[in-house]
């Protein structure tokens, strides 16, 4: 794991946001956290984007993780949220690596469907599952950090802060993957499989290994977002929740680890706004947006970046 | 014991019709112009409430009730043929070049914004139109009683699917169809008017996921967020039967219908579980569904 300059400016940016919290309103910490859990699981869903492949059920670790967060503090009494956190992304990893048996081997539209059902079928068994709170779900007990109970004032920002730290790790430890071989082959794959692999790659292996990272990167999301919000329900899996992923990973585009985070946080801010002020129209713009940077930003948000760096160059 | 097993498969084959008038216009898309339809699910809702304004303005005016049925599925055919032609004309027709899975995306976003302008037109308020269900009355198997609507949905489902099969091998539009599935540019050089074709066939899918909408209308209340559900559902039966087959969408939605229907008798836990559940089994064994070609791979 080497820490590149895209890693370390994003850290920047991250340690400076740490330190202008006191000055920003609790509600904006919430906003800035849920951003941050969901540009997580998005920088798993930019990694089989670079394969060419879209998942329709990345939900699924993003519920399996806010459902171990939540199961583990209130029946365990386990309170300590870095061990939240590891043990949700452990077991999101753990049901990423199983599947990604089947699942390695289905590329284009059928990779995307299949990846649904099986989120609809966790979805199906927590909606019918009573002691789960069924569609209800459960409120998740508030957490220590390092053996610290922040205060009610303090809350926010610290969940923002441990989050801050996994991102970090997470972002430097996908950079170092994607400037790896095995990183190199996800483009390739996109471009033509048959050819990579009479080059030698397998390209199941290397599906296979993206998966478990990406469910790994799910599971992280959803442990952090239990946390951040304190209530955990079903539509965590439902389809519609993978297809906000999508659309935050359309938006930002692939062409940076730091992209899933821009896309997450004006998604965010879109989410925030349009929700507050007309809540019956607010998927409609989601909608326009998305067929807008379809057809006129396919690179996401991202290629105003290159285009900036181009000019200066 | 026989009389629980008439039960099981009564409803499970009614569930099974519904299914079928579901997911057949996305199989009927995406064989021809090999486009996953997202907003299917927006024209089965639309097609609920286009049936909700519809049936009301219907009996309010005490129009000839038994009538009513050609109401609603004149009303389904209004919404398929105008507002899908329409987004295939000014919208889709311009990605054709793009991948399968960005076409999925500009679908998606389509749902996306047909779910807010349904909300926008009808309201956030439910609708119930439960004449045209309550007129038929009942009929009665091995002591159960069972509403006359459901042998209406099986005998429409059986309608439409023996007219597609029809159309499909029998008239010269079918041949037509059949000749732009297996290759768009030589049909094209053969004489054929592919964008005539796809107009029609988006226009006749949307409408077939309208009629689904406009039929369930009057047994359930009509409200937002209905093609959500459905959407996925459709996927499941649609993938599972081999995406583009009409005989894989029949036996998907036969084998499914039942498999829920035994589930909601004996283990109603697993209602929403055993669809998907049968879509990933049967995906795992037969990774292109039951009904499907081997495809060529290109270099």
């Amino acid at each position: 794991m080497t820490l590149d300059r895209t890693t370390l400016r994003f850290g920047a940016v991250l340690a400076l946001l740490m330190l202008a919290s006191p000055f920003i309103p609790q509600w904006a910490l919430f906003m800035l956290t849920i951003a941050g859990a969901n540009g997580l699981v998005v920088l798993g869903l930019m990694l089989f984007l670079r394969a060419g492949l879209v998942s329709f059920g990345q939900a699924l670790y993003f519920c399996a993780g806010a459902y171990t967060t939540g199961l583990m503090a209130l029946l365990l009494g386990v309170n300590e949220m870095l061990v939240l956190l590891l043990a949700s992304a452990a077991l999101s990893a753990l049901i990423a690596y199983v599947l990604g048996f089947l699942l390695a081997k289905y590329r284009a539209i059928f990779f995307g469907l299949l990846s649904l059902a099986f989120s609809m079928i966790l979805y199906g068994l927590l909606v019918k599952t009573e002691a789960l709170g069924s569609t209800d779900g459960f409120n998740v007990p508030a957490v220590t950090i390092a053996g610290w109970l922040p205060g009610s004032g303090m809350v926010r920002a610290a969940v923002l802060g441990v989050a801050c730290v996994v991102i970090l790790f997470c972002v430097s430890f996908v950079q170092g993957l994607l400037k790896s071989p095995r990183g190199l082959v996800l483009t390739a794959i996109r471009d033509n499989e048959i050819r990579t692999e009479y080059m030698g790659a397998s390209a199941r292996r290397t599906i296979h290994l993206i998966y478990v990272v990406a469910g790994a990167l799910a599971g992280f999301g959803g442990s952090i977002a239990a946390i951040a919000v304190g209530h955990i329900d079903p539509t965590m899996a439902f389809w519609t929740t993978s297809g906000e992923f999508i659309f935050i990973t359309i938006l930002g585009g692939v062409g940076s680890v730091v992209a899933p985070f821009v896309g997450a946080l004006v998604f965010g801010i879109i989410h925030t706004i349009a929700f507050s002020y007309s809540p019956n129209t607010w998927q409609m713009l989601i909608g326009l947006s998305l067929i807008f940077v379809i057809l006129l930003l396919p690179d996401g948000l991202w290629s105003f970046v290159r285009k900036v760096r181009g000019l200066k160059a | 014991m026989i009389s629980q097993a008439m039960v099981v498969l009564v409803d499970g084959i009614n569930y099974s019709a519904w299914l079928f008038l579901s997911a057949v216009g996305l199989t009927l898309i995406y064989g021809v112009m090999k486009i996953v339809n997202v907003a299917h699910g927006s024209f089965y809702a639309l097609g609920a409430y286009m049936a909700a304004s519809v049936v009301g303005f219907w009996f309010t005016n005490n129009y000839p009730p038994y009538l009513s049925y050609f109401a609603l599925l004149f009303a389904a055919l209004l919404a398929g043929f105008v507002v899908g032609p329409l987004i295939e004309r000014f919208l889709l027709r311009y990605q054709y070049g793009k991948d399968e899975v960005v076409i999925l995306l500009i679908t998606y976003a389509l749902f996306l914004v047909l779910e807010d302008v349904l909300k926008l037109v009808w309201g956030v308020d439910p609708y119930f139109i439960s004449e045209p269900y309550e007129l038929l009355g009942n009929f009665e198997i091995a002591g159960m009683s069972y509403p006359n609507y459901y042998l209406l949905m099986v005998g429409l489902a059986l309608v439409v699917g023996l007219s597609l099969a029809f159309v499909l091998n029998k008239t010269r539009f079918g041949r037509m169809l059949v000749s732009v599935i297996h290759d768009r540019e030589v049909s094209a050089a053969m004489g054929i008017d592919v964008g005539r074709v796809f107009i029609l066939t988006f226009g006749a899918g949307c409408s077939l996921a309208a009629i689904a909408g406009a039929f369930t209308a009057p047994t359930i209340s009509v409200t937002p967020g209905l093609g959500v559900e459905v959407i996925v559902l459709s996927f499941a039966v649609v993938v599972t039967g081999g995406l583009g087959s009409l005989p894989g969408v029949a036996l998907a939605a036969i084998i499914m219908g039942i498999a829920r229907a035994f589930c909601i008798h004996y283990i109603p836990q697993l209602e929403l579980f055993v669809i998907f559940s049968v879509m990933a089994l049967v995906l795992s064994f037969r990774p292109r569904g039951l009904f499907s070609l081997a495809e060529a791979r290109k270099i």
